[in-house]
């Protein structure tokens, strides 16, 4: 099983996570405005199903909060 | 008219959203303050927890441009990493580039602001610092290209109003691109004092989120820079240490 860092937390991923995409389905994210980075590299939308998971990533998908 | 880069407002009130009493309160406030400018920070989301409502995710994304900001950052990399998040969304060309460099004042880290603002420049951002009220710093950043300066009246959510007017005159007065007065705005005088003093715009947010009546407040600021802003263009008079009767001195009546 893999285990990666996710938004600071070490999770262990479910065997149908595969990828980005897997990813924001599986915290119901796909339909929000956030950006993901995998190992300080941003990843874009167009990567979400291409860029595959590997054991202990550092994810952090970050979004847009109120600030001055 | 405010003019950044290739982007043109007609606003001249920049808008931050944090610390609202509530999503409608903040909706009215965005709504009469006019502004066409609001900026967000860019945090991990909480997505251990159940999904919670998002401002910006609220907002109609045609009628505002975005100006995230690098908050959170004390260094010139920290900040670059925030600025690329915030453009991978996809939703904005800007970034208001902050590098804090003292935690009690919250002024800005001058050295960390300058190298962070080439770095983005060199990325293709349009760079707004905010800066200390340094005219000198002022100077350096113009000269890197940076598209706006930003300079403090006083720091970060004191409320305290301008309290170094005549540094942000000297840099008003000397800089060729914008100067965007922000942070310490306190009242809608502060707001029409920076604009009288020549300002392009103001950038305010605790003055409005954190006011009793924060959607009258929006009112009172997008009202305060409109003014404050005429009578610059308008010509004060000079100001002299004695009286001067404005009303005629002959044909008095008199027994």
């Amino acid at each position: 099983m893999k285990s990666i860092q996710l938004n600071g937390k070490t999770i262990e991923l479910p065997e149908t996570v595969h990828c980005i995409q897997d990813l924001l389905e599986l915290y119901k994210l796909e339909n929000r405005i956030v950006v993901v980075e995998v190992n300080k590299e941003i990843i874009y939308k167009e990567q979400y199903t291409a860029q595959a998971l590997s054991n202990r990533d550092t994810v952090e998908i970050v979004h847009f909060v109120g600030g001055g | 008219m405010l003019k950044i880069a290739h982007h043109t407002f007609q606003s001249k009130l920049l808008l931050g959203t944090g610390k609202f009493p509530s999503f409608e309160v903040q909706k009215q406030a965005v709504e009469v303050s006019g502004t066409e400018i609001l900026t967000f920070a860019v945090r991990r989301m909480n997505i251990f927890e159940e999904s919670q409502p998002n401002f910006l995710e609220q907002l109609d994304l045609t009628k505002y441009k975005l100006l995230p900001n690098t908050a959170g950052a004390k260094t010139a990399e920290e900040a670059v990493r925030i600025a690329k998040l915030a453009k991978a969304s996809g939703l904005c060309d800007m970034i208001k580039v902050e590098v804090i460099g003292c935690d009690k004042s919250l002024l800005p880290d001058p050295v960390e602001t300058l190298k962070a603002s080439e770095m983005l420049l060199a990325e293709g951002f349009i760079v707004l610092p905010y800066t200390s009220d340094d005219v000198v710093l002022a100077k350096r950043l113009e000269q890197l290209g940076v598209h706006a300066i930003m300079p403090g009246a006083s720091p970060i959510g004191s409320g305290k109003g301008l309290i170094n007017p005549l540094n942000l005159q000297f840099i008003i007065e000397q800089s060729s691109v914008p100067v965007i007065v922000d942070a310490g705005i306190g009242s809608p005088k502060d707001a029409a004092y920076a604009m009288e003093l020549g300002a392009n715009g103001v950038l305010l947010n605790t003055a409005v989120s954190g006011a009793k009546d924060p959607v009258k407040m929006a009112l009172a600021m997008k009202l305060a820079i409109e003014a404050g802003h005429l009578g610059y263009e308008a010509g004060r008079i000079a100001e002299k240490n004695f009286g001067e009767a404005s009303s005629p001195t002959t044909g008095m009546v008199t027994s």
